[in-house]
């Protein structure tokens, strides 16, 4: 049942993945995109971790997935106004792409993949009890290093938007 | 089975409650700037808004020549089903509740962030300025609320150690498995009713509502926030170009929003499902008002009547401007919010042990 559900949400993941790319209008886009990120949450729902689930939805769909549109209708994009990028932004685009997917393939291999797609240890460590208590005992460091860069990003962002006063 | 039963039947209730919130919306209305509403359709012309949604489903639907077909019927479908999906994870009563997920608060505030998706397909797809002006209103205006909304939740739930909304109802009455204290120093377990609900379990959560419902207000586009929708700006706002059955769906979920919004206010904050009356000397009025359908009577009671305070508070403010709302968001609700966040913290820790 699992591996088929699987089956599908990935297939659906990457189908919309790929419209998002070969949408030409930027609103439709940007939906796609909305789509997919739908379909990891569905996927971290299957891996139990609900939290995590409706995490990625608040963040992603309801939060920077918005904002991304707001800004695509603000700027009116048509193919019209669209400017042709420069052959050294497709090769410095083509570069770094491949050295992420060199990246995945180098941690599913080191990971040993495997073929079953998916296997839970613990099935509940995804409930926001065990969650939190991994993040402040376990993981504390790293997850207060993580909120002082999310600050810091704030605080450039705030800098960025204000206006100079002469 | 009952799962399909009870989806049908909240599913007409809503539609039903939609049309009748309506008339009592018109009529409480011309109460208050002295008219009469609508008498002509009906006794009290109840039947007038079943006659004006029949009139409605009769409409031509017109799509735009250069709107965005697709989007533009999607959009009206995302607002409806999204507000619809939020009913599942409330509780209507001791005994039921759709799905007992323990993430239900936060799968909640999941739902209304999807509206906001609705809301801008619809505003874009029209191919209209003035939608396309009242989308990106709404949009400014409910993701900033959100902010608010969620800290006031949070303030709640750090009291309650739980996402689930049935847990959370079952800590603030007679059924309660933990110990409730009424402002902290009287015990009233065994007592119930008002005395143990959220708003009377510590000093600052009846801020934390106060502010829930302000920004409740701003999620539904409700006046004193209404400026996506403000008739002397923009027309219509985002539903300008929608006509016959597709404005149909828009309005109903606007409705049904606010009753959703309403519901999890009754929730959190006014105990959900338990009765108001407490148990007093020997007239054990809680343990005897307490039930599958008192239940339901008494979260349905209490979720009407802060659907009527949103209407009351629709006519007699007048509409806020655009810096105003950020300022009111942004400068004053939000910090308010974190202190409540804090004072939370304290009272579990220094109150409660």
């Amino acid at each position: 049942m699992s591996h088929s559900l699987f089956y599908l949400l990935s297939f659906i993941t990457l189908f919309f993945a790929l419209l998002v790319v070969f949408a030409k209008n930027p609103i439709h886009s940007a939906l796609y995109m909305v789509m997919t990120f739908f379909a990891i949450t569905c996927h971290y729902l299957i891996l139990n971790a609900q939290f995590l689930a409706i995490v990625n939805f608040i963040v992603y769909m309801g939060a920077i997935m918005v904002l991304i549109l707001f800004s695509i209708m603000f700027l009116n994009l048509n193919q019209a106004t669209e400017p042709q990028k420069s052959s050294l932004l497709k090769f410095a685009g083509v570069i770094s792409a491949g050295l992420l997917m060199l990246t995945l393939v180098g941690a599913i291999v080191k990971t040993g993949g495997g073929d079953v797609p998916f296997e839970l240890i613990k099935p509940d460590i995804g409930l926001v009890k065990n969650l939190g208590k991994v993040l402040f005992n376990e993981f504390l460091l790293p997850f207060e290093i993580a909120s002082v860069l999310l600050l810091s990003a704030m605080v450039g962002a705030v800098l960025l938007a204000k206006k100079e006063i002469n | 089975m009952a799962f399909y039963f009870i989806s049908i039947v909240l599913l007409g209730f809503i539609a039903v409650y939609a049309l009748m919130a309506v008339w009592a919306e018109r009529k409480i209305s011309a109460w208050i700037q002295d008219r009469v509403g609508p008498v002509v359709t009906g006794k009290y012309g109840l039947l007038q808004t079943f006659a004006d949604i029949f009139k409605m489903l009769q409409k031509e639907d017109i799509t735009p020549t250069l709107a965005d077909k697709k989007l533009f019927l999607a959009a009206p479908i995302l607002v409806f089903t999204a507000v619809f999906m939020g009913f599942a994870t409330i509780p209507f009563s001791p005994t039921y509740i759709s799905s007992s997920i323990n993430i239900g608060i936060f799968y909640l505030l999941a739902i209304v962030s999807i509206e906001v998706l609705g809301i801008l397909m619809a505003g874009w797809a029209s191919n209209n300025k003035y939608a396309l002006l009242g989308s990106i209103r709404s949009i400014a205006q409910i993701i900033s609320y959100e902010i608010p909304a969620a800290l006031a939740i949070l303030a709640v739930i750090m009291l309650f150690q739980t996402l689930n909304l049935q847990e959370i109802c079952m800590q603030q009455g007679i059924l309660s498995k933990q110990k409730i204290y009424f402002f902290g120093f009287w015990e009233v377990s065994k007592i119930g009713g008002f005395f143990a609900w959220t708003i009377f379990q510590a000093p600052h959560l009846f801020i934390a509502f106060i502010i829930y419902f302000i920004a409740s207000l701003a999620e539904c586009n409700r006046t004193p926030f209404d400026i996506p929708e403000a008739e002397s700006e923009l027309v219509a706002g985002f539903h300008v170009e929608y006509t016959g059955f597709k404005f149909g769906a828009l309005f109903l979920a606007e409705y049904a929003m606010m009753f959703l919004v309403s519901m999890i206010a009754a929730v959190l904050f006014f105990g959900g499902w338990n009765t108001p009356l407490p148990n007093l000397a020997s007239f054990a009025l809680a343990d005897y008002t307490t039930g599958t359908y008192w239940g339901i009577v008494w979260i349905l009671l209490k979720a009407l009547s802060l659907v009527l305070l949103q209407v009351w508070i629709r006519w007699t403010f007048p509409r806020y401007r655009m810096d105003q709302l950020m300022t009111l968001c942004w400068k004053v609700l939000i910090p308010l919010s974190f202190v409540l966040v804090l004072f939370s913290g304290i009272w579990k820790l220094f109150i409660l042990n």
